[in-house]
């Protein structure tokens, strides 16, 4: 509760958390972060990894995000050992509004609810394996320069697609879409992205075809519909065939037979965020039905 | 696209001797910034918009860390002078909590947009500045709140002033305190006053700025209780 002075950890799993809260984890004679640790043996017990939103400090572990912690056990069971991070997906339907004061009515100001409708969109950060969908900025020489909705732009070389050699060079052409993959994603240095996995197979990424829609939605939508057996994903599917690529950067790439059946998956697709399984269920039901 | 949910809660300020006026936030209500927030205190109003990190431009880049940039903007006309000062004030006490370090070669953008001024105006752009940066999910190493305090020519301290009290008011001093011990981040004084009334001053704003860290703290509680 009382930022500063610190709380434990555990108690707090679960709990909201703010910036500057400190937390306390329990000391162990034996545990000694600073040490070098050799042998598979002695590594995986009582290792605590520090997750989204947390930072290392003198005390314990300092809370640089709002949201919900969260914490996994490590395999052994270990109390020291496992996963703290921060649970700060923006899960928000709408705007919101908190009142304190001294009693009598809340503050005669505009409104500002009723004006906007919030949409909750967090500024994407590379994040190394993350598969994206960049769009070609600029050839220069051999490594393209692609937009992938960072603060900077990826570099993607010619030769990091399946079957490119300096013979053979790939057609990507400014304005192409690209799905790939960060291989370098450093906060110090330009990330770079690839079109082949470790074993030189494009497995999916590569150059995305002519036609079909691209557009944004939130970074939280994202994760959701990436999530194992999305359940939107799999209802969307039996509505018609189509092709689908979802980028961790918040970009979704759709094509159906026609255009007309492209734009209803978009539609769906940017609309379900703030529908309930109920709703979503109803508004399935109506398309099936015709 | 979805119907802006509205909740309203009314807390009584607590602490002896604090009475600020009812203030009141929202957050994230603008679609376009990364995060954005409106705080309200009393009649004073200020929207907060903010993006980032995002690209630099020009020659501002750092190497080792993300530029921070704050815009205020008044009500009606153009930024001036005053504004362009509180700007730097605002950018400063924002570089304190900011951990920019995590974020290097990215510009940070705060714009401010004065809605309505009603007195206490700098210490309502200081907690909308934090509102926005906890909305956009900025890695802080604290949160920090602004408090203003006037004192009025019998030498009694009045929070949270209005505009009227404000300029009845012997000196206005507004402090930036942060959340992790209470310690003053920014302090800024208009008019005279001695050492011991200063001293009574912070005091005085370090009580009410507990207030107004429970609400950060109940405002994200409830907004998280639903998800």
């Amino acid at each position: 509760m009382a930022a500063g002075r610190g709380v434990a950890a555990e108690a707090c799993v679960g709990q909201v958390v703010l910036p500057g809260d400190v937390l306390l984890l329990p000391a162990h004679p034996d545990e000694d972060g600073e040490r070098l640790r050799l042998g598979a043996g002695a590594a995986p017990r009582g290792r605590l990894l520090c997750g989204p939103g947390l930072r290392r400090c003198a005390a314990g572990l300092l809370v640089t995000k709002c949201g919900l912690l969260r914490h996994r056990q490590a395999g052994g069971g270990a109390a020291a050992g496992g996963a703290y991070w921060v649970d700060s997906q923006q899960k928000r339907v709408g705007a919101r509004r908190d009142y304190v004061g001294g009693g009598g009515e809340p503050p005669s100001c505009p409104r500002l609810t009723d004006l906007f409708v919030h949409e909750p969109r967090l500024q994407y950060v590379p994040v190394k394996g993350d598969h994206v969908i960049g769009i070609v900025t600029a050839k220069a020489g051999d490594v393209f320069k692609l937009d992938v909705g960072g603060s900077e732009q990826a570099s993607l070389s010619y030769l990091a697609f399946e079957g490119a050699t300096k013979r053979n060079r790939p057609n990507v052409q400014v304005g192409d879409l690209i799905y790939g993959q960060f291989l370098v994603a450093n906060k110090d240095m330009e990330p770079e992205m690839v079109c082949i996995d470790s074993s030189g197979r494009s497995s999916g990424m590569g150059i995305i075809g002519q036609d079909g829609f691209l557009f944004k939605v939130s970074l939280g939508l994202i994760r959701k519909l990436l999530a194992p057996k999305c359940e939107i994903i799999q209802e969307l599917s039996q509505l018609y065939p189509f092709e689908l690529v979802l980028g961790m950067n918040g970009r979704i790439w759709v094509k159906a037979k026609t255009v007309q059946q492209t734009l209803i998956i978009v539609n769906i697709l940017e609309a379900c965020e703030y529908m309930t399984a109920e709703q979503r269920k109803q508004a399935f039901a109506k398309l099936s039905g015709n | 696209m979805a119907a802006a949910e509205q909740e309203e809660e009314k807390m009584a300020a607590a602490g002896g001797g604090c009475c600020l006026r009812p203030f009141s936030c929202e957050q994230g209500l603008l679609s376009r910034p990364d995060g954005s927030a409106a705080f309200l205190q009393g009649d004073t109003s200020v929207l907060a918009g903010l993006y980032g990190p995002a690209e630099v431009k020009g020659s501002k880049e750092l190497p080792d860390r993300a530029v921070l940039e704050v815009l205020l903007r008044p009500k009606v006309g153009l930024p001036g002078v005053v504004e362009r000062s509180r700007e730097q004030l605002l950018r400063r006490t924002c570089e304190a909590v900011v951990l920019g370090v995590l974020h290097p070669r990215t510009a940070i953008t705060l714009v401010l947009q004065v809605l309505s001024d009603a007195g206490s105006l700098l210490s309502c752009c200081l907690n909308a500045a934090c509102m926005g940066l906890l909305d956009a999910g900025l890695p802080l190493s604290s949160l920090f709140c602004g408090v203003t305090c006037a004192l009025d020519p019998t030498g009694a301290i009045v929070l949270d002033p209005t505009t009227r009290q404000e300029q009845e008011a012997r000196a206005v001093l507004t402090f930036a305190i942060d959340s992790a011990e209470r310690k003053v981040l920014t302090a800024t004084t208009k008019g005279s006053c001695s050492v011991e009334e200063m001293q009574q001053c912070l005091a005085a704003a370090q009580r009410a700025a507990d207030t107004i860290f429970q609400f950060y703290r109940d405002s994200v509680r409830r907004r998280y209780s639903k998800s």
